[in-house]
C-alpha cells in the first residue's frame, strides 16, 4: 500500500467503500471456490447428512409410504436419466437376447444365494406401485412401476445378522471404466415400497430405464435406483467396494442418504 | 454520523438486544449461503413447474441457451409466453450454459453436490437459529413490544406508505413505523418458515412422512417454485432492507445492530428510525 503514489490515495470513502466490497465480494468468491475443495470443509458440511438421516427416520419410522397417485397422472414420456443406453459388451450381449440369458444373483452374507431369470421373477408376486421419482437436480416424473418386493427376494435368501447393507451391481458404466453400483440399508430394503422393478406403465422396463430390472426406493432421490441390475449382495459394509462410498455417485461427492 | 452525534450528546441507549443482534448476523450469512448454493442447486435442472410432476413441455419459468443465426450462443428467459435475451446473465454466461451466472453460485462452477452440501449444512444453522429466535422474541416480549400492530398504527399505515414513497423515514424516536412492523413480521413469521417448509417438501421422505405437505402446496414442483418465488421475494426483502439503512444514517444503525447500542441524539432531525 505505501508504496503507490498519492494520487491513488484521491478517491472518496464512498468510492473506497464501493471497492472493499467488490474485493471482500471477489475474494468470498475465489474462498468458497476454495472452501468447497477444503476436505476439512467438506467433511463439516457432510455431518449434516447424519442429521437429515436420524431427523428424516424418526419422522418418517421404517414404514411409512411414499405417496402413489392415480393413473391419471402418469407422465406422458419418462425421463429417463443417467445411462440410457449401456454399451458395455456383457450389456449388449444380453440385451440382443431379450435377456433369456441373464440372471440376478444374490449373494454375500445369505444363507441361500440364488440366481434369478427375468421370466422367474416375472412368475412372483408382485406388487404396482404409481409413484413420484424426484431426481437430484429438482424434477419429478410419475410412473407405475411392478415387481417383486425387494423384501421378499431377501427373506426367500436368508440375510445373516450380520448385513448391514444391500449393495447393487449394475451392468452400466456412466464413464466407461466403473460399473454403476448403488448401497441401501435394512429399513431401506426391508420397506414395503421397495421393488426390483421389471415394468413401466405395464410395459416391460424400457432400456432407458434400466432394462430388464432396476431397483425403486421410493423415499430417496433417483441416483440410488440402480438400473441395469445384474447382482445384489449383501455386506457389513461398502469400504472395499470401489470408491468404499457406497454408490457410484456417492464415490463422486453426492450422499449416500438421499431422502432430501 | 458518529462524528457530529459525539458533539451533541454521548449517552447511549440500548438499540437492540444481544439475541437479536447474534441472531441478525447469523441468519445474514446463513441467508447468503442458503441463496447461493441453492441456485447451484436450481442450476441443475433451471426450470420451475406447477403440480406434482415436471411437464418437461410447459415449465413457467425456465432458463436455457440457443444458437442464434450468427453462430454466437444467447442466454435464454422464458417467463410463461414470453422469451427474453439474458445472455452474460441468466442461460448463458462465462462461455457455458447455466441458469445463474457464476457469481451468483457456490461454487462459483457447476458442482451440485459440493452446493447440496452447503445448503443442507446451513438450512439446519438457519432453522435451529430462527427457531431459537422466534422462541426468544416471543417469549421476551420483543414481538409483542415492538412489533405488534396497535390501533394507532394501522389508522397511519396509509400515511406511512405515502411517507416511504416520498422517502421520508422520519419517526418516532427508537420505534418502528407500522410498514416496518408489517415487512418484519411477515418475513420472521412467513417467509422463513415457508422456506422451511418447501423446502421440506421437496424431500421424498418427508412426502412419505407427512403426504398433506405436497396436498398443502399443490405438488412437490409446486413446493419447488414456491421454495424460489420466496427466496426471491426475501432477496427483495433484503435490497428493501439494504436501501433503507442507506437511507437513514448507515454507519449509526450498522453500529445499533453490531454493539447494540447508539449514541443518544438531542435533535429529533436525526433520523431515529432503525432499519
Amino acid at each position: 500500500m505505501s508504496r503507490r503514489p498519492p494520487s491513488e490515495f484521491s478517491f472518496s470513502r464512498r468510492a473506497l467503500l464501493q471497492r472493499t466490497l467488490l474485493g471482500a465480494a471477489a475474494l468470498g468468491l475465489v474462498g468458497c471456490d476454495r472452501l468447497s475443495e477444503n476436505d476439512a470443509v467438506i467433511s463439516l458440511l457432510d455431518s449434516a447428512e447424519t442429521l437429515n438421516l436420524k431427523t428424516q427416520r424418526l419422522l418418517a419410522g421404517r414404514e411409512s409410504l411414499a405417496v402413489e397417485y392415480p393413473a391419471s397422472m402418469i407422465s406422458p414420456v419418462f425421463r429417463p436419466n443417467g445411462t440410457v443406453d449401456p454399451q458395455t459388451e456383457l450389456y449388449r450381449q444380453l440385451a440382443a437376447n431379450d435377456f433369456a440369458d441373464w440372471r440376478l444373483t444374490v449373494g454375500g452374507l445369505v444363507r441361500t444365494p440364488l440366481e434369478l431369470s427375468l421370466s422367474t421373477l416375472r412368475g412372483m408376486p408382485s406388487r404396482t406401485q404409481i409413484t413420484r421419482h424426484d431426481c437430484v437436480e429438482g424434477w419429478s416424473a410419475i410412473g407405475q412401476w411392478s415387481g417383486p418386493v425387494l423384501g421378499d427376494i431377501l427373506e426367500q435368501a436368508g440375510v445373516h445378522d450380520s448385513a448391514r447393507y444391500v449393495v447393487f451391481h449394475c451392468m452400466d458404466q456412466l464413464d466407461g471404466q466403473h460399473d454403476y453400483y448403488e448401497s441401501i440399508d435394512m429399513v431401506e430394503a426391508f420397506h414395503p415400497q421397495t421393488l426390483l422393478a421389471h415394468s413401466l406403465n405395464d410395459e416391460p422396463l424400457p432400456v432407458g430405464n434400466g432394462a430388464p430390472l432396476r431397483l425403486r426406493v421410493e423415499r430417496q432421490l433417483g441416483y440410488k435406483m440402480a438400473k441395469y441390475l445384474k447382482g445384489i449382495t449383501l455386506v457389513e459394509h461398502f469400504d472395499d467396494i470401489q470408491g468404499g462410498k457406497g454408490g457410484y455417485w456417492e464415490d463422486r461427492g453426492y450422499t449416500w442418504y438421499a431422502g432430501i | 454520523m458518529p462524528g457530529r452525534s459525539s458533539n451533541q450528546n454521548i449517552t447511549r441507549r440500548l438499540r437492540h438486544r444481544l439475541p437479536v443482534r447474534v441472531w441478525h448476523w447469523i441468519n445474514l450469512w446463513c441467508l447468503i449461503v442458503l441463496l447461493l448454493s441453492g441456485l447451484q442447486i436450481f442450476n441443475a435442472h433451471p426450470a420451475l413447474y406447477w403440480g406434482s410432476a415436471s411437464n418437461f413441455d410447459a415449465p413457467w419459468l425456465e432458463m436455457y441457451a440457443m444458437r442464434a443465426a450468427d453462430g454466437s450462443i444467447d442466454g435464454m428467459t422464458a417467463l410463461g409466453p414470453w422469451q427474453f435475451t439474458t445472455t452474460g446473465i441468466l442461460g448463458y454466461s462465462g462461455d457455458s450454459v447455466r441458469g445463474f451466472p457464476g457469481w451468483a453460485t457456490l461454487p462459483s462452477y457447476q458442482f451440485l453436490s459440493m452446493g447440496r452440501l452447503w445448503h443442507f449444512f446451513f438450512a439446519w444453522l438457519f432453522a435451529i437459529s430462527g427457531a431459537l429466535f422466534a422462541l426468544y422474541a416471543l417469549l421476551s416480549g420483543h414481538f409483542r413490544r415492538n412489533f405488534w400492530l396497535d390501533g394507532h398504527d394501522w389508522r397511519g399505515l396509509g400515511r406511512n406508505i405515502i411517507n416511504h414513497a416520498k422517502l421520508r423515514f422520519h419517526d418516532h424516536a427508537g420505534k418502528y413505523n407500522s410498514l416496518q412492523k408489517l415487512s418484519y413480521l411477515s418475513v420472521v413469521f412467513m417467509a422463513l418458515p415457508l422456506m422451511i417448509v418447501t423446502g421440506l417438501c421437496m424431500s421424498p421422505t418427508i412426502n412419505a412422512a407427512a403426504p398433506w405437505l405436497l396436498d398443502l402446496f399443490g405438488g412437490r414442483q409446486s413446493a419447488r417454485s414456491i421454495h424460489f418465488i420466496t427466496a426471491f421475494s426475501l432477496v427483495l426483502f433484503a435490497v428493501v432492507h439494504v436501501a433503507m439503512v442507506l437511507l437513514s444514517n448507515p454507519l449509526r444503525q450498522l453500529r445499533g445492530m453490531i454493539t447494540g447500542r447508539v449514541p443518544r441524539s438531542s435533535s429529533s432531525s436525526d433520523s431515529e428510525s432503525p432499519s
